[in-house]
């Protein structure tokens, strides 16, 4: 199956990924193409087949409602592009206005 | 025969008989990786050779005060980039991570240390380990230690290139689709990828995580057992890794299996496989029915779909699990001024790689609304028949194989405009993570112009132990793994 070129830039927005418009093309021929391959999927009859999601069979694994020491803040923090006290410091959430960060 | 080419199990031999010093082997290396890399490329961070030095003598020293050594002591071990090393830059070979330094190790470099191992720099990948031939990381392409104009494989080619051109004896890797066993065979070395769960992934940077693995890289397939038994076991931190007893595979190692039956799959011997490759595999074969095994040709239907299934459910879980990298809490913000989202978007397009980027849109959009059941719950109910096919082969068989890869290392460049060309050298290594199995890669040869060529044997979950053991058997009446590359 292909892809248009609006859901390219659709999908892109859902992944918060902005593409420049003149790599959608590009990648919307790419992105095909690999939908094509995968479509050879459709010529097995899967009905009544249960999905695996997991090669283990997985069950919840509980440990006991215990504090024990977590990374200090300094150390958490150590990676934030921007630091704000003991914040990540982010852009405006709910605003109108563009904001310097 | 140097210092470098001899492998981990051989240098613990040496310091053990006082032939050889912890110092003198890190400083052969350190002086291997110096005169090597500008060839190789095999490394993101040089290893620190002050700290290098200084562990190698704090060995020698606990050595000769007769105290006790852990099973790595004095063997520089190279780590892959997307493995969390405390206090060491781990970039993923992405420029989102470029400065991030983790603030803990990953569970396997503790255990690295806790065995005295010396932590010895880290290696090249394709960016978030996306790729076959390490041609996508954001810095530089790692080379094939036998013909540097050529790829290592991927995504752990700079782990695999390390070892294959002895600047390290022993690395780890990660394998999601092949990325530990298609670099070992092109690179004509021993890599394993375990069983999902044997080997704790915490500390992995995640890439898939229903597929993820770590695993070794090593010269032969005993050093190959001696890593496993140190990176191997239950830790808490990964609720996905298993609580089972890791048994001593260098106990065992060397004891042939008996009555051994080889399921050989007429699915991996089929179009797109390279002759020399498929000589060279029914070569090795013929070696083992000498050596007393049966060969039980058998059927893996569904195999043939794996890949496809493949490239849904692995871009699906890292569209997922790459949605952390926002310039939030890692990783550089865009500078340009915006909106929330704007900033979001911006700051991840500057960031991710042009694979990276394909990858996380091809997961989203096979788990959007309206295209969910159609591609990701249909790739799922493929992977259960693909394990299916698997659970009935080991029902008669011991142990599959066939080839790791449908052909030899490809030049630099030759299918780097081609995503769909590259994905299908995963050919044979991705259904073994769908089904969650264990899978090794040993050299089995070479082509007439010198590159080397591998076997892949994929064992029952859990039986790393007895698929060492049928590796081994080959490898003892072989001596590809004794050949290195003049680099």
């Amino acid at each position: 199956m292909s892809l248009s070129i609006d859901q390219v830039r659709k999908v892109a927005k859902l992944a918060r990924l902005e593409l420049p418009e003149s790599d959608l093309a590009r990648m919307q021929q790419q992105l095909s193409a690999i939908l094509d391959y995968i479509d050879q999927l459709n010529q097995l009859n899967t009905d009544g087949v249960e999905p695996l999601a997991h090669p283990l069979p997985v069950q919840n694994v509980f440990r006991l409602d215990e504090e024990t020491p977590s990374l200090p803040v300094d150390e958490a923090l150590q990676n934030a592009p921007n630091r704000v006290g003991d914040y990540f410091g982010v852009p405006a959430v709910f605003t109108d206005e563009p904001v310097s960060h | 025969m140097s210092l470098i080419e001899k492998t981990a199990s051989e240098l613990l031999a040496l310091q053990a008989e006082g032939k050889a010093s912890a110092v003198e082997i890190a400083d052969a290396f350190l002086a291997a990786y110096s005169a090597r890399e500008s060839k190789l490329q095999s490394f993101m961070r040089a290893p620190d050779a002050v700290a290098v030095r200084k562990q190698a003598a704090e060995i020698d020293a606990k050595r000769k005060r007769g105290e006790k050594l852990g099973k790595l002591a004095g063997v520089p071990v190279a780590v892959k980039d997307v493995l969390c090393t405390k206090g060491i830059r781990t970039t993923c070979s992405s420029k989102i991570l470029e400065n991030f330094v983790p603030p803990y190790d990953a569970h396997v470099v503790e255990r690295l240390k806790a065995e005295d191992a010396i932590l010895f720099g880290k290696t090249n990948m394709d960016e978030f380990a996306m790729g076959s031939s390490t041609e996508n990381s954001a810095y530089k392409s790692s080379r094939n230690p036998w013909d540097t104009e050529r790829i290592p494989g991927g995504s752990s080619g700079g782990s695999a290139a390390a070892v294959a051109g002895c600047q390290a004896p022993v690395s780890l890797g990660t394998d999601t689709g092949g990325s530990i066993r298609q670099p070992a065979a092109l690179c004509g070395i021993v890599g394993m990828k375990p069983t999902y769960g044997r080997v704790s992934r915490y500390g992995l940077i995640a890439f898939a995580s229903s597929l993820d693995q770590i695993g070794p890289f090593a010269h032969d397939v005993r050093d190959c057992a001696l890593m496993l038994e140190v990176i191997a076991g239950h830790d808490k931190r990964d609720s996905t890794s298993v609580n089972e007893p890791v048994p001593a595979y260098t106990r065992t190692v060397n004891d042939p299996v008996k009555e051994l039956k080889i399921g050989v799959p007429k699915e991996f011997f089929g179009k797109g496989l390279d002759a020399e490759v498929a000589t060279a595999v029914q070569q090795a074969l013929k070696e083992y029915e000498k050596l007393g095994a049966t060969l039980v040709p058998i059927s893996l239907p569904h195999s043939p779909y794996a890949l496809a299934a493949y490239y849904i459910v692995a871009p699906a879980e890292a569209s997922s699990n790459l949605a952390r990298f926002d310039g939030m809490h890692y990783g550089p913000r865009t500078k340009e001024k915006g909106d929330l989202i704007e900033t979001y978007s911006k700051s991840r397009a500057e960031g991710f790689g042009k694979e990276v980027q394909r990858r996380i849109i091809l997961g989203t959009y096979v788990l959007s609304s309206g295209y969910k059941d159609a591609y990701y719950v249909k790739a799922l109910k493929v992977r259960r028949l693909v394990k299916k096919d698997f659970d009935d082969a080991f029902a008669t068989c011991d142990v599959v194989m066939g080839p790791t890869t449908p052909s030899a290392a490809f030049k630099i460049g030759e299918k780097s405009d081609d995503p769909l060309a590259l994905y299908l050298s995963d050919v044979y290594t991705v259904s073994c993570n769908l089904a969650g199995l264990p899978g090794v890669s040993i050299p089995c040869g070479f082509t007439k112009s010198g590159l080397p060529i591998g076997l892949q044997l994929l064992g029952a979950p859990f039986e790393e132990e007895k698929l060492l053991r049928i590796a081994r058997m080959y490898e003892s009446a072989s001596d590809w793994h004794t050949k290195r590359p003049k680099v």
